[in-house]
């Protein structure tokens, strides 16, 4: 690569002279680092990257039956999830596969099958749909069809989602609404290293097949404390990472960090108190915790970075009036991503944006 | 016992007359003493008695086609292509062109001017000697590391350009990655990100074409070796082979896809193994020498106009990192890398090639390269300039008419922007 660097040396003088008023973007959220440890004990700095590794490792390690492949994944994966894993777990546990998504799929419930625990990566998220069939007609109806004979529940298949500012249609979707819809698949996104090394765990000792999606802007955003041994967060829980008593924003994967920054707005700007609730687990998703908190508050806004029309907030919203129809004081509220593919130089028009929830919730005040 | 076989045997006697009555063929000879040929409907081969698996070491491998030799000497007099001085040296050019906009673009991605961005380099000869074999009529699929092609069928550099900084004079009006391209004025199919999905697509373009009467046009699908995993990619084959379609389906193997080497991507003959098996007429070629390139998708071309679907694996190596997001020093060694770019350079041998025949020198050389650089430096600079498109192009093109669903939410933004402008980098595009 020597003759390349030089040329690229050169190249740089070349450049001098071109205007330089098209930087990247930079990203549409601040990080809210969790400050509550999960559990007791010493702690670690990782960033969720490195707290994903941790959980794999730790699996490796404790469950002699784990593997680990998927694309890429031999030399430590693109986003570097799988770093230095073959190296410790040998070729035969950390592998690459030929670049096959159906195949990482259908290989994966193979081994779950047959009793093995399998962690299959999925490049990005939005290339996962090669592999719909064998997740949406296979994995999630494994154990249904054989009369509890036969089940995959040892799959937990591992994508990163979400946006990154530059991803364009095909390196930013969100796809969790469409496995949420294949009764017997649970579905996980994390915030961040101790919801990811927590909730990976959790989905890797899960008796069913898992859809664990990365919001890969987090992999390198912020690190935190990260307990070092091994822990697992419930799934099916929500966490309410701040209280209020105006109205209740939910959220997951980075537009919890969004919507944590939008109550400090709110607070600041209109007064209002408001709780935010990251969801976590998308399928199941907790019921308890979201409907007290909107029998509470009285008025609710979700917000998804996937398209509105038959987002995942669609059925929250639909629950909640169901439910809660009699404390509501407004009609809930949807900000989420335009029903358009996700394009690339739009990306900051097209998220739920700050000044988009703040509106919103603005309006959900005023009702 | 006798008698319960003989009585079987008459049934069947009777069941074959019944077959005969309904076959539309007639029944094949078959040959006693070692030599019956079978005859069932998803097999017609010779019945053996001594058992035998074939494996990949059954076959020869599939030997890789060369014109030219290193020094840019044809090896073989009858196999030098008949292309006239013009189109040699605007298959030069667009190689110098092309190496020199990968190296400009790569950098100003690496200074944050653009967001992502991908190289040609090892695979200008695949390109090049493609291009320069079609019919500007030939519909092209390509999956991106195909960039020659496209400068070839006169996309320009300011369009490329244009694409990858996603301003208003993009013809993809903004919505796709970088390098992302293309033409529907040149016949180019927009790429999508997704691998090998263009692959079953492309066989269904060309079916169409087959369908139109005097039909003079082909389709050209490319693709990588490690896309050829897809389950599209099977599908393609197959379709293509059993529907008879003209479409060239051409393999680029560069040795990696990502990080991942040929050995753990597929085993068997190479991409071209699985040609005959499918029933397509395959070929494989040597990717760095622009020229076999060249014959081979020309009597592909002839070939596929038949109706008779091609395969070609064109073989190099991929000399730069996969992308811009990719550091390939993590996987594969400095040495391996050199080794091609020196001796198995593809623009090196055609431009030997054509310092042979006398059409090009070092003089040409400077002076051609300063102005593909200039133009490039100089394309960016405008482009940069150019603001990105009226955000409202965010929301069109989605369906043909915008649903009202769509306008609803079209309205919301406009709203929610008169009074929340600021948190947007609204200057960065067009105004109303
Ligand atoms: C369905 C799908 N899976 C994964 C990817 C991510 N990806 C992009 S390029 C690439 C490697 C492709 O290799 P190859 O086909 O050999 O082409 P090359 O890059 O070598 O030109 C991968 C895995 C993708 N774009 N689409
Ligand atoms: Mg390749």
């Amino acid at each position: 690569m020597t003759t390349l660097t030089k040329k690229v040396l050169n190249l740089s003088r070349l450049l001098k002279n071109v205007d330089n008023h098209t930087k990247r973007l930079s990203s549409h959220f601040n990080y809210y680092p969790d400050i509550e440890k999960s559990i007791e004990g010493e702690t670690s700095k990782m960033n969720m990257m490195q707290a994903i590794n941790n959980a794999m490792d730790i699996t490796l390690k404790n469950d002699p039956s784990a593997m680990l492949f998927g694309e890429d994944v031999g030399f430590g994966g693109v986003f570097r999830c799988s770093l230095g894993l073959q190296e410790k777990y040998g070729k035969d546990r950390v592998f690459n596969t030929p670049l096959c998504e159906q195949g990482i799929a259908g290989f994966g419930i193979g081994l779950a099958t047959a009793g093995a625990t399998a962690i299959a990566e999925i490049q990005f998220a939005d290339y996962i749909f090669p592999a719909f069939d064998q997740l949406v007609n296979e994995a999630a109806k494994y154990r249904y069809r054989s009369g509890g004979q036969f089940d995959c529940g040892g799959l937990t298949v591992r994508a990163p989602c979400g946006a990154v500012g530059h991803g364009g249609l095909y390196h930013s979707q969100s796809p969790e609404a469409y496995f949420a819809h294949a009764a017997g698949l649970k579905v996980v996104v994390p915030r961040g290293p101790n919801a990811a090394k927590g909730l990976l765990l959790a989905c890797l000792q899960e008796r069913d097949p898992c859809i664990f999606l990365e919001p890969k802007i987090l992999y390198r955003s912020a690190a935190e404390d990260v307990p070092v041994d091994s822990f697992t967060l419930p799934i099916g829980k929500a966490q309410v990472l701040k209280e209020g008593d105006a109205a209740t924003l939910i959220g997951w994967g980075t537009q919890v960090h969004v919507l944590l920054e939008v109550a400090q707005m709110a607070q600041e700007q209109l007064g209002a108190n408001c709780e935010v609730i990251d969801l976590m687990s998308i399928l199941p998703w907790d019921q308890d915790t979201v409907f007290n908190s909107v029998k509470k508050t009285g008025r609710c806004l979700i917000a998804h970075e996937a398209p509105l029309t038959c987002g995942f907030g669609a059925e929250l919203a639909a629950s909640i009036q169901e439910e809660c129809f009699l404390q509501l004081e407004a009609p809930v509220r949807r900000a989420a991503g335009w029903d358009a593919p996700f394009p690339h130089v739009f990306e900051p028009l097209y998220l739920p944006s700050r000044a988009r929830c703040l509106d919103d919730l603005t309006q959900l005040l005023r009702y | 016992m006798a008698l319960k076989t003989g009585a079987s045997f008459l049934r069947l006697n009777r069941l074959n007359q019944v077959f005969r009555l309904l076959s539309t063929s007639s029944r094949p000879e078959i040959i006693q003493n070692g030599g019956n040929n079978a005859d069932f409907p998803g097999a017609k081969a010779p019945y053996v008695t001594e058992m035998k698996f074939v494996d990949e070491n059954s076959y020869d491998p599939i030997p890789i086609y060369r014109v030219l030799d290193n020094d840019g000497q044809v090896i073989d007099n009858r196999e030098e292509p008949a292309i006239d001085k013009e189109t040699l040296l605007n298959m030069y050019k667009t190689m110098v062109q092309l190496n020199q906009m990968d190296k400009i673009m790569y950098e100003s991605q690496r200074q944050g001017r653009i967001s992502f961005f991908m190289t040609n380099y090892g695979e200008e000869g695949i390109q090049v000697g493609s291009a320069a074999a079609l019919s500007p009529k030939d519909l092209i699929f390509a999956q991106y590391r195909e960039v020659g092609v496209l400068l070839y069928r006169g996309m320009t550099v300011t369009e490329l350009i244009n694409q990858c900084y996603g301003n208003h004079e993009d013809p993809g009006k903004g919505r796709h990655m970088p390098v992302h391209y293309g033409s529907k004025q040149r016949n180019i199919v927009t790429l999508s990100s997704p691998l090998a999905t263009q692959m079953p697509q492309a066989v269904g373009a060309a079916y169409a074409y087959k369908r139109l009467p005097n039909n003079d046009r082909c389709v050209i699908c490319y693709f990588g070796e490690g896309a050829a995993s897809e389950g599209d990619a099977h599908a393609a084959f197959n379709f293509a082979a059993t529907l008879e379609c003209p479409v060239i389906m051409f393999c680029r193997n560069n040795g990696y896809a990502i990080s991942t080497p040929t050995n753990e991507q597929y085993r068997g003959d190479g991409i071209a193994g699985r040609g005959p098996a499918m029933g397509l007429h395959t070929v494989r070629v040597d990717g760095t020498d622009a020229l076999a390139v060249y014959r081979a998708v020309q009597r592909a071309r002839a070939i596929a106009l038949d109706n008779k679907p091609v395969l070609i694996e064109a073989m190099s190596y991929r000399v730069g990192h996969h992308s811009t997001s990719d550091d390939s020093t993590a996987y594969r060694p400095l040495e391996e890398i050199q080794k091609w770019t020196q001796a198995e350079n593809p623009i090196q041998k055609l431009r030997l090639y054509l310092e042979n025949k006398g059409l090009w020198d070092a003089e040409a050389e400077k002076t051609y390269v300063k102005e593909a650089r200039d133009m490039v430096v100089r394309t960016m600079q405008d482009a940069e300039k150019k603001k990105k498109p009226h955000w409202k192009e965010m929301l069109e093109d989605v369906y043909y008419d915008m649903p009202p669903h769509l306008q609803k939410q079209m309205q919301q933004m406009e709203k929610h922007l008169e009074k929340y402008q600021e948190h947007y980098p609204m200057d960065q595009f067009q105004k109303e």
